[in-house]
């Protein structure tokens, strides 16, 4: 247990070392995957305690960032907490009503639905005078983190910009972590392993799954919120099946069921995407064929390698 | 609405339906028969409309093209399953849909790399580029009503296929019980290959019937895909006759839709999706 | 809650089940007392399992009612029927192998007071689904093997599990599908004692293909063919009866006595 957390805050203390550098590109990239590392966690919550895998996760994240983005006023900042509110608020609201009606299928249907109800979301700002149609929103002006009249910190310095997703990172995973070994989590995780002995021993498993969906939506919308300050513009791509893919992939990269390996799974995504497009502008037809691959000639799929690795680094050293 | 205006708009409802329903009934029957969620269906539509472009562009003839791309169609998916989707009988769901997700991937970045990425057209042959007039001022394009007639021509085929004969008997077998199946001495590998490759010729014939009415682009393939799943879903998976009710259903709420309620016309066939989840969260016809 | 011994808890009143054009099961009675073990005996596809399953809540019956201490439950499902408080065991192993003996049925434990909100305390310092769990494991005798993880058990262990995992419940009424199936002899004996322990605070429904072994804890026995109750009696009854003798001759299990 222990060498996990000497691990954990190495991690962390590098991480928090980023900005030191100087190097703006990396810093901003490194936020790009942090942010990721949210929204990778929030469908983790789904896909590996719950067991229901979702293919329209981005939704949650769009609709948050959309929601910074309609609400910031024009040419002036809106407040930060008001915004983190209002964008996590919305995307919950949006996960609970799609939930209703997608927790009543199951397998197949639920990943065919959920990516179905994603396509509307997308829709909706794509097509409607709702978002800016295809050209996406600006949010002009970063946001103040004004509380009452004191500023804690100032979001167009790029460091504290760099924190602030750092810090709700880990508030992100300290949150999961604790409801997940909660009674609630304990059910989710029950739910995984076998719904129908849930069922049968007293528990109603619609209002836990709608639950966790809600929840997932919740935090995905925190990483669409982060998204849409640090980056300032907003497009109807984030709700595209390509990032609900591309989450999934993280999830499954960083092994199913483990939070910090999601996070991870989000920088190993982010890498392979930057290093196949320097190689080249199909870097897509790269990436393709490595899950193609992946999923062929690794049994036990991508979720594999994760215990591999570690068993490789774990050597013939004490097993935990 | 006057009476013309609605025929043209009912004929191109069922034009609509009758081709997605091309393209669903694959997606059902490699669901129902072999359990895999394919991602990469869309994609096969859009192989088999660049697949009429390239081929009509060369030989001059529409055609040509598709008696080409037919049997070129079947082998390239026999191909297809003999080396990807044969693994995935056995994974679990997210493993399917990770790999077909990738392979979408790879199939649209070689589409870029070997056509590029501009918009096309495709001629009509000359027998049916004309119209048929309906009233003073409006008229039908016989092209449309050839490609509802063939599609018409196919659903009956397919019924007949499984319905009528030793190997439709042999596939819905297949999709009681494999083991089954295979201690009777049939060769069930055999079986998923074939109705593996007949579900990317149907899907790649319906983007070739369509390539001269909707032209040929990119991301052509990602809007039937998800339209395909929400058929599948109205229908039931695995069934056939579900996927063509769901298709025509489809088909009409769509297109009456844009004509309607354009603002909105994008949303309507979700909503029918959402109210049949309401009402039979596993489909209209679902199988079993 | 009176606790007269022989109270009748469960009732099931002319259930019938239709699958299509089959009908599983055809105007069944069954009368659960508390302090008995009333055990459902028939040849493969005679309409145990269906019969079980209605009772359970996983299968709606076709017509028929079924009540629970009075009340009509009919259209209650299985979560809903557990809270009443009837609990069940599969024949098929359904335990979640992944986890410990003790998560296995604290986590059945829990399920009787169920607080999804308290997102803060951790599951596993909550003492009250502990100690319950830790009793129904002891009573189930399974004490020695708290901490091994489930998928590990022996065959018969596992069913032990499944006992604790309802008895974890506070189930009243409990249904037991084939509780013995696969045992060796001493198994069944242990599984046996279990049940005769059990027996005096609950009623307890056996599905059972095979009479060796449930004989001596039996109080009443419902004999099921082709989905109809044959004969329903004592086991003197039933072990004298040329009809169920017949039924039997010619399928493929034997009823020895």
């Amino acid at each position: 247990m222990n060498s996990q957390l000497i691990f954990k805050l190495v991690a962390l203390a590098l991480l928090a070392c980023v900005p030191l550098t100087g190097d703006s590109f990396y810093t901003e990239l490194l936020a790009k995957t942090l942010i990721l590392g949210i929204f990778a966690m929030s469908l983790d919550l789904l896909v590996g305690f719950t067991g229901l895998v979702s293919f329209g996760h981005a939704a949650y994240f769009g609709i948050a960032a959309y929601t910074v983005a309609l609400l910031s006023p024009g040419y002036e900042a809106g407040n930060l907490w008001l915004l983190l509110f209002a964008s996590v608020a919305c995307s919950a609201l949006a996960a609970l009503f799609v939930g209703i009606f997608v927790l009543r299928t199951k397998g197949i249907y639920f990943i065919m639905v959920t990516l179905a109800f994603a396509q509307l979301a997308f829709f909706i700002f794509h097509d409607t005078p709702l978002g800016g149609g295809s050209d996406g929103v600006y949010v002009n002006v970063k946001p103040s983190a004004s509380i009452g009249g004191w500023v804690p910190f100032d979001l167009d310095t790029q460091a504290h910009l760099y924190y602030f997703v750092l810090v709700l990172l880990v508030l992100v995973y300290l949150f999961l972590s604790r409801i997940l070994q909660s009674q609630f989590g304990r059910v989710l995780v029950g739910v995984k392993s076998n719904e129908h002995r849930m069922q049968s021993m007293g528990y109603k498993t619609f209002g836990y799954k709608l639950g966790a969906f809600t929840l997932a939506g919740g935090l995905a919308g925190v990483a669409g919120f982060l998204y849409a300050i640090v980056f300032g513009f907003v497009t109807p791509e984030l709700l595209s099946w390509h990032q609900s893919g591309n989450v999934l992939l993280m999830v499954i990269l960083g092994g199913m069921g483990n939070l910090i390996g999601v996070v991870a799974g989000a920088f190993a995504f982010i890498s392979m995407q930057e290093i196949f497009a320097s190689w080249t502008k199909h870097w897509q037809l790269v990436m393709g064929g490595v899950i193609v691959a992946a999923v062929l000639f690794l049994p036990g799929g991508l979720a594999a390698i994760p215990g591999r690795i570690k068993r490789a680094l774990q050597g013939g050293g004490n097993d935990e | 609405m006057d009476f013309a205006s609605f025929l043209i708009q009912t004929l191109n409802s069922l034009q609509y339906g009758l081709l997605l329903f091309l393209v669903a009934s694959g997606l059902t029957l490699v669901f129902g028969i072999m359990g895999i969620i394919n991602l990469a269906h869309g994609s096969f539509y859009m192989i088999g409309a660049y697949l009429a472009f390239v081929l009509s562009s060369a030989t001059g003839s529409l055609y040509m093209a598709i008696l080409l791309g037919v049997p070129l169609s079947l082998a390239f998916g026999a191909l297809l399953e003999w080396a990807f989707f044969s693994h995935l009988y056995k994974r679990d769901h997210l493993e399917q849909v990770l790999m077909t997700y990738g392979l979408i991937l790879i199939f649209e970045e070689l589409r870029s790399l070997l056509v590029g990425d501009d918009v096309h057209g495709v001629e009509i042959p000359a027998l049916f580029s004309g119209s048929i007039p309906l009233s003073d001022v409006l008229s039908y394009p016989v092209y449309r009503l050839v490609v509802s007639a063939v599609c018409i021509v196919l659903a009956i085929a397919l019924y007949y296929v499984i319905q009528r004969t030793r190997l439709g008997m042999m596939i819905r077998a297949g999709n009681h019980d494999r083991t089954m199946v295979e201690a009777l001495g049939i060769n069930i590998n055999m079986i998923y290959r074939v109705v593996f490759a007949l579900g990317f010729a149907l899907a790649a014939l319906a983007g070739m019937l369509a390539s001269p009415i909707s032209s040929v682009f990119p991301n052509m393939g990602s809007h039937v895909l998800i339209i395909s799943f929400v058929i599948v879903v109205i229908g039931g998976i695995g069934s056939v006759w579900g996927a063509l009710v769901a298709a025509l259903i489809v088909g009409f709420a769509d297109t009456f839709g844009k004509v309607l309620v354009p603002e909105i016309s994008g949303m309507v066939v979700y909503i029918v999706m959402a109210a049949v989840l309401l009402w039979r969260p596993e489909g209209i016809f679902k199988k079993g | 809650m009176s606790n007269n011994q022989h109270e009748t808890l469960l009732i099931a009143e002319k259930i019938t089940r239709r699958f299509g054009g089959l009908v599983a099961n055809q105007d069944v009675d069954v009368a659960l007392k508390r302090g008995t073990v009333h055990v459902l005996l028939g040849p493969n596809g005679a309409g145990k399992s269906t019969c079980i399953n209605m009772l359970s809540g996983d299968l709606p019956p076709s017509e028929g009612k079924i009540k629970f201490m009075g009340r009509d439950i009919t259209g209650l499902n299985a979560a809903q029927r557990s809270q009443v408080g009837i609990g069940r065991s599969y024949q098929r192993t359904n335990i979640f192998p992944k986890f410990t003996v003790l998560e296995n049925v604290r986590l059945a434990a829990q399920s009787r007071r169920q607080q999804p909100w308290r997102i803060f305390s951790k599951a596993m310092e909550q003492q009250w689904s502990l100690e319950k769990a830790r009793a129904s494991i002891e009573e189930a005798g399974l004490g020695k093997k708290i901490d091994w993880i489930s998928g590990l058990l022996s065959h018969g262990e596992q069913r032990q599990l499944e006992i604790a995992m309802v008895l974890a419940t506070d189930a009243q009424v409990m249904l037991l599908d084939e509780p013995l199936a696969g045992m060796g002899s001493e198994e069944s004996a242990k599984m046996v004692e279990v049940l005769k322990r059990l027996k005096p605070t609950r009623a307890i429904l056996l599905v059972e293909h095979d009479m060796d072994a449930v004989f001596a804890v039996a109080d009443t026995i419902t004999v099921m063919v082709n989905g109809q109750v044959l004969e329903s009696g004592p086991p003197a009854q039933i072990k004298a009866s040329v009809a169920v003798q017949q039924a039997y001759l010619g399928s493929e299990d034997s009823f020895h006595v």
